[in-house]
């Protein structure tokens, strides 16, 4: 009987699946996409070169990726929540010894076809592991030190591998995405509230222990104008492209600031900064729209899934997203001082594409699965 | 079972409460964030827009065209010509050791011309333009035309630059321009102001004093650059203003004539409408090409010029200081007129040396003139006559008729910055400038203008013209100004006491130049039309001891520097003059067979194109 049941609901299931879809997500997701390309072509000067071609090709196949993901049971995806950890910790163990070095940092393993950044998907793999971690325990157990302990090891692990590459940014954005599941599973509100006390206390000792060109950062932050040729330059240009947008923008293809090069790492980081410039304020606006529709999606997922896994996943990936863009936004705004952060989807670069699809697709599998019970 | 249900529940209730304050951070941060966006992109807009524009638009300012110079008849006196240069953009150059070296070739270039190039080329961004060449002949420009094909990067450009097509006519009055220095940005506003690399600018002369007028404005390309200063595309361009036309009161064909007599000799000629003040001519010799400074002098020609014994870098007629010798006597003898010391039948007995406060003075001639009137004495010019009025006269009083005239002041204000004072001496400047009581012998001296005086060639062209015009004030000028339209109010106000005493200088004048025994009757001209009044001078450069006066040595016996200096002033025609002139040959000897004979040449062609100059006059008055 349980057989057969599950056999129809096989052969059911794929039309089902596909009636079962997000279709919002999936729309918002692609139209992301496009707006992407879209930029991406201009920070190319209007031609279709390299970062367009690579771009697109990217964004096809971990598309296609991620609609092969929402097709695998969510219990699947629970299964492997401790594996996969362990294997993206021994790539960062890898990149560690054999990683390939660039602009002063060990971050890419080579494998031969692309250049793997382990610690993008660690944003994604770390909220699947404790929400795994989380998922059958019980409240009460939840704030025993020994929960509390593992968890922060499981954080503090990658974290610290990421490091000493180094690479304050994504380590910071990796705590952010473990530190929201330990949230949403309700660890007390007090340890938190101590962790940032002790955190603002800690913070001068902190910046004592930086490297220069870190504490650079923030003191550039604190003061751009020191050097505006020097430190200063990125944030003060990245200001000036956003600010001379104005309200419509400049029209796309007509960013002066990135056309004639004055913005720094425009294709990564800075992408926000551009499509500011070309489209304005309003288009700006559309923009944070469409990701808040998104983020909207997940929760709206998470809250109607009937698993907690998936609940915690879709919460703690959700408030992932957010923060990874509230970061980016704030950081070539000026709100912020400037840590590698990249924009999710919209950031070229395929390891934080791809570890941000296999989160959109997990989230869609927990949307199409939302009524199975894992045990 | 109920128990974990029960579990579930609680779980459920936390996870969603804590999503409610979740959801509330993010709302507040999304308002930060759009806020900061609406600050940045909206408030802030426009000083972001300057920013931005700022950043990637950058100017190009290119030589501005500089005003020309005109003579009286509209004959451009310093133009510009259209330059040919070679023009390299480094990074357009696909092998730039080839092409370089071809251009050595083509252009034939010195080893340390190519180093010049080379040195350049090092300072300068591969972007920006390298001049290889800044003054090509047409035949190696065109030569270069015909090989563009293998010289890729390699451009001909014609640039404008300045020309004076007179050579060395008009140095001494335009000046010459050259590559601007510190100084010049310095001290003028509008040098800095227009300041591109290359600029030229005026150095001494009216092409200095005019800098201002003549500079005009730069032509602007604005440029879109990158963030590395490139030029991506040019989204201006803005057309200067050439820099105004100045005309000059000069007569080319006059100015020519004067360079011409004073050839191979060292003095100045200047001539001068004596009612309008305008100088027809007014030139120093020897004089030097101011085409050489255009593009840099080289250190030969620098030194030749440099080392000249004659001084060709000095300009005589404003900067020369002599003694006037004899043609100060005209106005000695006004002087003596005007304050009622004599009357024309004052007469004196010349026996060729006077004692005076136990010195003996001289008259050139030395077996003296016997009994002179004024007009003999002027007429021959009887050194005697002179000391026994100037002695009466007192040098004071001759100091105020002099001044008066013209002499030991600026002629041009502060136009030219190099012309000199000259020095008119009376008793208070002796005891001023030098401390001591003037003695009564100096006053002697002064009577036949030597000792202390000093007077400058365009100084006795100014009193020469005041005296012919019947003893009015006049403000000479050389530049046509419109502003000269509103004559000062002093303008031709009379600078006598009674006009009769200037007719009678005039006719002493006639009578030096045109009657028998007369010191210039040599020079004189017949024909009424062309007829002048003068007066010769013989300056002495130093004191002439009792023996040489024994051996009464010929002018060419005597080593150059202590040969006399040749003065003359003139003015004509005698019949409604129209014309003063004053010529000076340093070390010329006598100023009756030096300095005269010139005056005779001058003259025919002055009175020749007077009617031209009247028929531009009116020409002028119709346009108006």
């Amino acid at each position: 009987m349980y057989q057969h049941t599950r056999l129809t609901n096989n052969n059911f299931t794929f039309f089902q699946k596909f009636r079962n879809f997000d279709y919002i997500l999936l729309i918002c997701i692609l139209l992301l996409g496009f707006i992407s390309l879209a930029t991406m072509y201009s920070t190319d000067g209007g031609k279709i070169l390299f970062h367009t071609k690579s771009h697109f090709t990217k964004l096809m196949v971990f598309t296609m990726m991620m609609l092969f993901i929402s097709f695998i049971n969510i219990k699947f995806w629970f299964s492997i929540g401790y594996l996969s950890y362990i294997v993206v910790v021994s790539l960062l163990v890898w990149t560690y010894f054999f990683g390939i070095t660039s602009s002063g940092s060990k971050r890419w393993m080579d494998l031969y076809f692309i250049n793997l950044q382990p610690s993008e998907l660690m944003k994604i793999f770390i909220i699947l592991c404790l929400a795994k971690y989380f998922h059958r325990m019980k409240l009460e157990n939840v704030n025993s030190v020994y929960t509390i302990l593992t968890s922060l090891i499981i954080i503090l692990l990658p974290m610290g591998l990421v490091i000493v590459q180094p690479d304050l940014g994504t380590s910071v954005l990796i705590a952010v995405s473990g530190i929201a599941v330990l949230w949403f599973a309700g660890i007390n509100h007090k340890y938190f509230i101590y962790t940032m006390l002790g955190f603002v206390i800690s913070l001068p000792f902190v910046i004592a222990f930086l490297k220069p060109y870190q504490k650079l950062r923030v003191l550039t932050f604190l003061n751009p104008d020191k050097d505006p040729l020097g430190a200063g330059y990125q944030i003060i240009q990245s200001k000036i492209a956003v600010g001379s947008g104005g309200i419509f923008g400049k029209g796309f293809l007509k960013g002066t600031q990135s056309y004639l090069e004055f913005l720094p790492e425009k294709h990564t980081d800075f992408i926000f900064t551009l499509f500011s410039e070309e489209f304005g304020f309003v288009g700006s606006v559309v923009l944070l729209v469409i990701y808040i529709i998104i983020i909207y999606r997940i929760i709206a997922i998470g809250a109607n899934s009937r698993s907690y896994f998936a609940k915690l996943f879709c919460y703690g990936f959700g408030a992932a997203i957010f923060v990874f863009i509230a970061i980016n936004m704030s950081m070539v705004l000026g709100l912020l001082p400037i840590v590698g952060s990249p924009l999710p989807i919209m950031s070229y670069g395929g390891s934080s594409m791809l570890a941000t699809m296999i989160g959109f697709g997990i989230v869609m599998s927990a949307r199409v699965h939302s009524q199975q019970l894992i045990a | 079972m109920i128990n974990s249900s029960s579990d579930n529940v609680k779980k459920l209730n936390s996870i969603n409460r804590r999503m409610f304050i979740t959801g509330s951070l993010k709302f507040f941060i999304m308002v930060g964030i759009v806020s900061r966006l609406f600050f940045l992109q909206v408030k802030e807009n426009k000083k972001y827009l300057t920013l931005s524009d700022k950043n990637r638009i950058r100017e190009w300012k290119l030589a501005p065209v500089r005003g020309e110079f005109q003579d009286y008849f509209g004959n451009v006196i310093a133009g510009n010509f259209e330059a040919y240069q070679l023009h390299v953009i480094p990074e357009q150059v696909e092998n730039f050791k080839y092409v370089i070296y071809r251009l050595k070739d083509l252009l034939e270039l010195s080893d340390s011309e190519f180093k010049k190039v080379l040195k350049k080329k090092k300072e300068i961004k591969p972007w920006e333009t390298l001049i290889v060449s800044n003054n090509l002949s047409w035949d190696k420009f065109s030569k270069i035309n015909n090989h563009l094909y293998d010289l890729n990067g390699v451009k001909p450009v014609i640039s404008i630059s300045r020309n004076y097509p007179f050579d060395e006519n008009f140095t001494h009055i335009i000046g010459y321009v050259s590559q601007a220095n510190e100084q010049d940005i310095e001290n003028t506003e509008l040098i800095k102001k227009n300041f591109v690399p290359g600029l030229k600018v005026g150095k001494i002369g009216l092409e200095k004093s005019f800098e201002e007028k003549l500079i005009g404005t730069n032509d602007i390309e604005r440029y879109e650059v990158n963030a590395y200063g490139r030029r991506i595309s040019q989204l201006e361009f803005q057309k200067g203003k050439k820099g105004q036309t100045l005309k000059l009161t000069v007569d080319t064909e006059i100015q020519k004539l004067a360079n011409e007599l004073l050839k191979d000799k060292a003095g100045s000629i200047c001539v001068m409408d004596i009612f309008t003040g305008e100088v027809i001519a007014m030139h120093s010799s020897p004089s030097f090409d101011p085409n050489l400074f255009v593009f840099g002098i080289s250190q030969d020609n620098w030194q030749i010029i440099r080392n000249d014994p004659m001084k060709p870098l000095l300009n005589k007629t404003l900067q020369g200081r002599y003694s006037p010798g004899s043609t100060l006597k005209p106005i000695v003898a006004l002087s003596a007129l005007e304050n009622g010391i004599i009357n024309t039948n004052f007469t004196v007995r010349c026996t060729g040396k006077t004692e005076l406060y136990d010195q003996t003075y001289h008259c050139w001639k030395k077996e003296g003139h016997g009994y002179v009137s004024l007009r003999n004495a002027m007429k021959m010019s009887c050194d005697t006559y002179f000391y026994e009025i100037a002695r009466k006269l007192g040098v004071d009083k001759l100091s105020e008729t002099a001044k008066k005239f013209g002499l030991g002041k600026k002629v041009f204000d502060n136009l030219f910055e190099i012309e000199k004072d000259g020095l008119i001496p009376n008793t208070q400047w002796k005891k001023n400038a030098l401390g001591k009581g003037w003695l009564l012998g100096e006053t002697i001296i002064t009577g036949i203008g030597q000792g202390y005086i000093q007077t400058t060639p365009i100084q006795l062209c100014l009193m020469t013209a005041q005296i012919a015009n019947g003893g009015h004030k006049i403000y000479p000028k050389i530049v046509i100004d419109d502003k000269d339209k509103i004559k000062p109010s002093d303008y031709y106000k009379p600078l006598y006491k009674n006009s009769r005493n200037i007719k009678i200088i005039q006719d002493a004048m006639f009578g030096s130049t045109n009657e028998v025994m007369g010191t210039s009757y040599r020079s004189r001209i017949d024909n009424p039309k062309y007829q002048f009044a003068g007066k010769t001078g013989t300056a002495q450069v130093k004191k002439i001891t009792e023996r040489e006066r024994e051996l009464d040595l010929k002018t060419s016996e005597i080593p150059y520097e202590q040969r006399d200096h040749a003065l003359y002033i003139a003015y004509g025609p005698y019949v409604n003059p129209r014309y003063a002139l004053s010529i000076v040959v340093e070390h010329g000897g006598n100023g009756s067979t030096t300095a005269a004979p010139m005056a005779k040449k001058l003259f025919k062609l002055i009175i020749d194109r007077h009617e031209m100059r009247q028929s531009i006059n009116q020409k002028k008055y119709l346009e108006i």
